[in-house]
């Protein structure tokens, strides 16, 4: 230990010297954001922050608020858990969401279903397209083989765990480690199974807007994807929530087909009451 | 069930063997080594399946993690069905259909009112058949996952399009699976009534474990 730093005093001026750094990847208290929609107001706005390359994040999301997702340098990969804030076990049902929508590439207007048939989320918007329904986390072991250690202390630290830790924040556990939803990072499926990887790296700057049909304990990490062979190769995910309107009743992606409407249908029954 | 010939090809000494109903939930607990074969006795019944590690269930069968390695949605004799921690729970060692889905998941009475309409919200169905065998075993709701549907067709089209079709599988066609762990096999025998994946009626499966 340095000697200056031996007693209390010293150690506590020292902690506070550290105050006002800024580095790329950290949450923005207050939240502020110079490049909001021209229809959201500053007061709107309740979550600025860049998500560390191989890092992660966990938040819970008021009915109708916005969360923009941008890949800042083309190379990031989110990983999304989903579940409705006020009963966890319902959560994001990744085939209930291809399956019911006939759709095996969630985009722009394709909704997030729960295991409950209910619409937790909305993509409201949507300039990357490559994303990935099929293929998941990471894992300790993987990342293991790919490059030589997968754990959260190291270097390379997997999505799954990465996951584990966000969810645990709200006190779930590894039971609630569901399959998630991977964006940025995409798949295409071929006439005999398949799996395309499409992995960039990307544009920098594409992002992708989610529309919090319920009340959202939202868990992302940003890990290189699965099937990622490059050498470790991830980079930034910056994070902007807002405040907005519920889904009103003629709303387009609400309507677009009677499996959606239904799923609409549904989360509004949740909320009568 | 002696003059068939759904045990050809066994090896091993069967140590369980039983039919499931159609429409109803298994749970069998299958120890390393042994070999579980899944009969589908009258052609085209999909059997939903899930499987959990006997010594710690919070370890279970990940789809997403199986489709990753391999690199294919499809299930072949071959492939080897991870957990969500990346482990072999089990390995296909034969299988007489060519392929099988692990992408469709289970229905359920909630998404039966997505996809067929409220109408059909009290129908029977798979989620309820995982979490009665599951309750039994002191999981819930939040230890159903992604799952394996043994004889089910779900393809892929070139636009994306993807639904449950008409099976591949035919009466007397089987599934063997290898555990390369102890494991708890949770099934249910798809009671489903509304599109193809049981030939739109379901039927019994036969279950013969060999040590």
């Amino acid at each position: 230990m340095s000697a200056t730093l031996a007693d209390p005093n010293a150690a506590r001026a020292h902690a506070r010297s550290m105050e006002g750094t800024v580095v790329e990847a950290m949450p923005i208290l207050p939240p502020r954001a110079d490049d909001l929609p021209a229809d959201v107001t500053p007061d709107d706005l309740v979550w600025e922050e860049t998500i560390a390359a191989g890092g992660y994040a966990s938040r819970a999301l008021a009915r109708g608020t916005r969360l923009r997702l941008i890949d800042l340098a083309g190379d990031a990969c989110a990983s999304l858990l989903l579940f409705n804030a006020a009963m966890p076990t319902e959560r994001l049902n990744i085939a209930d969401t291809v399956k019911v929508q006939w759709d095996a590439y969630p985009s722009q207007g394709s909704v997030l279903l729960s295991d409950m048939g209910r619409a937790l989320a909305s993509i409201e918007q949507d300039d990357a397209g490559t994303h990935d329904a099929f293929c998941g986390a990471s894992n300790e072991a993987s990342n293991r083989r790919r490059y030589g250690d997968g754990s959260n202390s190291g270097a390379h630290p997997n999505a799954r765990d990465r996951l584990l830790l966000g969810a645990a924040k709200h006190g779930l556990g590894r039971r609630d480690v569901h399959p998630c939803m991977n964006l940025f990072k995409g798949v295409r499926i071929a006439a005999d199974g398949t799996v395309v990887p499409q992995l960039g790296p990307f544009a920098a700057g594409r992002s992708l807007v989610l529309r919090a049909e319920m009340d959202l304990i939202l868990v992302v990490a940003n890990c290189p994807h699965g099937l990622d062979a490059r050498p470790w190769s991830i980079t930034p995910l910056r994070v902007t929530a807002w405040r907005g309107p519920v889904t009103a009743a003629d709303d387009p992606i609400r309507t677009a087909t009677p499996e959606r409407l239904r799923a609409f249908l549904n989360t509004e029954d949740l909320y009568r009451r | 069930m002696k003059n068939d010939n759904h045990s050809d090809g066994l090896t091993g000494p069967v140590i369980h063997d039983e039919i499931v109903a159609a429409r109803a939930p298994w749970m069998h607990r299958v120890n390393a080594g042994e070999t579980l074969r899944i009969v589908d006795l009258e052609g085209n019944q999909a059997v939903d399946f899930l499987l959990y590690a006997a010594a710690d269930d919070a370890e279970r069968y990940s789809a997403q993690d199986t489709i990753a390695a391999q690199a294919n949605i499809f299930l072949r004799s071959g492939s080897v069905l991870l957990s969500n921690e990346g482990r072999p729970m089990m390995t296909i060692v034969a299988t007489s259909v060519e392929y099988h889905d692990t992408i469709g998941g289970a229905c359920s009475c909630e998404s039966n009112s997505l996809r067929y309409g409220h109408h059909t919200k009290a129908q029977h169905a798979c989620v309820d058949n995982f979490l009665e065998a599951n309750l039994r075993d002191g999981r819930g709701k939040r230890d159903i996952v992604s799952n394996i549907n043994f004889f089910m067709n779900v393809p892929v089209e070139a636009d994306g399009a993807l639904g449950i079709v008409d099976g591949i599988s035919a009466p007397g066609l089987t599934v063997d699976l290898r555990a390369e762990m102890d494991v708890i096999v949770v099934v249910s025998n798809c009671p489903q009534i509304n599109n193809p994946c049981n030939g739109f009626n379901p039927t019994p499966v036969r279950m013969i474990v060999t040590a």
